[in-house]
């Protein structure tokens, strides 16, 4: 056995726990958790049955944790697992999987079945059989400080951009101001009005914010490999510019799993409980919202839709304000078959869009929301997640759609009024 | 041995030696599985209702949207073939008045006519599941032997026990005999298998509620 392998091995029996133990002990092989996940429903391919991409932690787990299974083990009857076969698992659990969570929410014997792929990328990550994209992504993370190599003097080159362009503070580091904002690297370099939306609504609410010089980054690409020493180093300095600006509430940006990575494992990778708040930017909006503090002006009158990010919805359970929040600026409002709690991922998530070879089978998934919006026909498609929003541009253009992607933050700001004006 | 000698044994020696393999092994598996224990969520929980393992505990047990059009069978089948192994196994009389004899607990039983049409029903629904399995790509590559074996450990006692209530094939006493001794591979092969989802269910739906559940998602 390759010292990685044994490394590997060893990390799965740790993070093998009476949930999992529970888990594996209480599937049936219905199959019903490949009807949820749109890897399968759109390939057909059994392969990509959410339970079995689980298949060697479920061997690991019998042969370690089990009598029969240690008896087997034994007597030579049971199966080892080996890095070819982790190599060939690297396409289930990490091209094909995007910690989505649909199937963990159809499991009829309740099995969380992306509580355990996400568990399992642990001992992938430490076996040497995480795809080289989210690798890379992870390095850059943790040595530049985001995984898109994007450098401090780049946000403040954006700063400067956002205060002329709007005529309002970008406030750098200001210690005891209520809201700390990140930012993911996506928004940074693609999508800049979202800063320029975060100061109107700042202003407009009359609440104080900040960036943090050395906790700008929201995205954990080292939960999404699934190593979570590297997830804790990334987490620990927001964690430390929080508690250094002695912040009230950390706002995570539209990036779905920076706020999964923030808002529920945060505290667990660092060890003890926040002594702040965590919420996504569309929490900080609905509660504006409900005080009055948002006052837009207008509507859009084209028809929008809402694709749920997973990680916020389903995963994170803000549901209901970014209804409401589009009803406060949209006329023409509709939703998709299966919006909410129930909508299927872009197809990106979890890491998934950094995979290069994962593309072909990415578009493939696509079909999926492409029925989806078929049934629906919109103008235009809003969005609360920076990486969706790539995701969805990239196979609408695939399947020549032509609907532009927006984020909801940007068209409430875009409705704010002008101050004085 | 005859016939009746048979019959005794199962009833008595045999009986007690798969009620006792049956109840070590539950015990044992429980605490094999839920003393792993896990560790506690430090993020700051969300209230929502509807949220909570033991919600979740209820509620998995009907479809979630849009999954019975998706699979049917599955479903139907499934909710007939459980609730007629239900209604077989503690609605008929003279179950009852075993389980009397071993614990002491009874109940008002059902009127046969009606059990063995249930027997009728859950076998019927069995073979169209065991089907659905041979027939659909995903369930037929996640088979393994176990699927098939315990499917058939779970047919048996049904079968034998319906043949016996209709005197069919073979004398009553030799077919009661058969349908006990079927029971015993039944519960002897549960807590080892996949049917022992009967007790893990709860716990996983639990966990999944719970883990869910502190997020404000009612899953
Ligand atoms: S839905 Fe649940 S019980 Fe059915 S095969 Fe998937 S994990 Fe197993
Ligand atoms: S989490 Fe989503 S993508 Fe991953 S296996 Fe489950 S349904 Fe499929």
């Amino acid at each position: 056995m390759s010292a990685t392998l044994e490394k590997g091995v060893r990390v799965l029996k740790e993070v093998i726990d009476a949930p999992i133990a529970s888990y594996f002990n209480s599937c049936v092989h219905c199959g019903l958790c490949a009807e949820a996940c749109l890897f399968y429903t759109e390939t057909g391919d059994p392969k990509y049955t959410p339970i079995h991409k689980l298949e060697p932690l479920r061997r690991i787990y019998e042969q370690e944790y089990t009598v029969l299974g240690r008896l087997k083990k034994m007597i030579g009857l049971s199966k080892p697992v080996t890095d070819a076969e982790l190599d060939e698992w690297q396409e289930l659990v990490y091209n094909s999987c995007t910690l989505c969570a649909r199937c963990s929410s159809v499991c009829p014997v309740g099995n969380d079945i992306v509580y355990m792929v996400r568990k399992f990328r642990e001992g992938m990550s430490a076996s040497g059989h995480a795809p080289e994209g989210i690798k890379g992504a992870v390095n850059r993370t943790v040595t530049i400080g985001s995984p898109m190599g994007v450098k401090l003097p780049a946000v403040q080159a954006q700063m400067k951009h956002v205060e002329e362009d709007y005529g309002l503070p970008i406030p750098l580091d200001a210690e005891g101001a209520e809201y700390m904002v990140l930012l993911s690297s996506m928004e940074i370099i693609n999508f800049p009005e979202y800063l320029g939306a975060i100061a109107k609504i700042m202003q407009q609410a009359g609440k104080s914010w900040t960036l943090c010089s050395t906790a700008f980054e929201a995205t954990n690409a080292g939960m999404q490999i699934g190593n979570s020493d590297l997830a804790r180093v990334i987490v620990s300095r927001i964690v430390e510019g929080a508690e250094k600006l002695k912040v009230k509430t950390v706002i995570s940006p539209e990036c779905g799993h920076a706020y999964t990575a923030l808002r529920w494992e945060g505290a667990n990778l660092v060890g003890r409980p926040f002594s702040f708040e965590v919420k996504h930017i569309l929490e900080v909006l609905g509660e504006f919202q409900q005080q009055g503090l948002l006052k837009t002006e207008g509507f859009e009158t084209d028809k929008l839709t809402f694709h749920d990010p997973c990680q916020l919805a389903r995963r994170g359970g803000v549901i209901k304000q970014q209804r409401s929040l589009m009803n406060q600026v949209a006329k023409n409002f509709v939703e998709m078959p299966d919006a909410g709690y129930m909508n299927w991922c872009c197809g990106g998530g979890g890491g998934a869009s950094a995979i290069e070879e994962g593309e072909p089978l990415r578009l493939e998934a696509f079909k999926r929301k492409k029925a989806q919006l078929d049934s629906v026909r919109p103008d235009r498609l809003v969005t609360a997640c920076a990486n969706c929003r790539i995701v969805l541009e990239e196979g609408l253009e695939h399947y020549q759609m032509d609907i532009p992607v927006i984020g909801l933050t940007e068209m409430i700001a875009e409705h704010i009024p002008k101050k004085g004006g | 041995m005859n016939d009746l000698q048979f019959l005794t044994w199962v009833r008595g020696t045999g009986l007690n030696i798969a009620v006792s393999i049956f109840l070590l092994g539950v015990f044992w598996r429980l605490f094999e599985i839920y003393s792993l224990g896990h560790k506690k969520d430090l993020s700051a929980p969300r209230h929502a209702s509807g949220a909570s393992g033991l919600h979740t505990v209820f509620r998995r047990s009907l479809p979630p949207p849009g999954m019975l059009k998706r699979s049917p069978v599955s479903y139907i089948g499934g909710y007939i073939f459980h609730i007629g192994l239900f209604i077989v196994v503690f609605g008929f009389a003279p179950h009852i008045l075993l389980i009397k004899s071993l614990t002491g607990l009874s109940w008002p039983a059902l009127p046969s006519q009606f059990v063995n049409l249930a027997a009728i029903v859950t076998m019927a629904a069995m073979v169209v599941v065991l089907f659905d399995r041979i027939n659909k790509p995903v369930k037929r590559f996640l088979s393994t032997f176990e699927d098939w074996f315990t499917w058939a450990v779970t047919f048996l006692p049904v079968l034998t026990g319906w043949m016996a209530f209709e005197h069919m094939l073979l004398p009553y006493t030799t077919m009661l005999a058969l349908h006990i001794l079927s029971v015993q591979l039944l519960l002897v092969v549960l807590p080892f298998t996949k049917l022992f989802h009967v007790f893990t269910l709860f716990g996983s739906r639990w966990y999944n509620g719970r883990v869910n559940g502190h997020k404000g998602v009612p899953v």
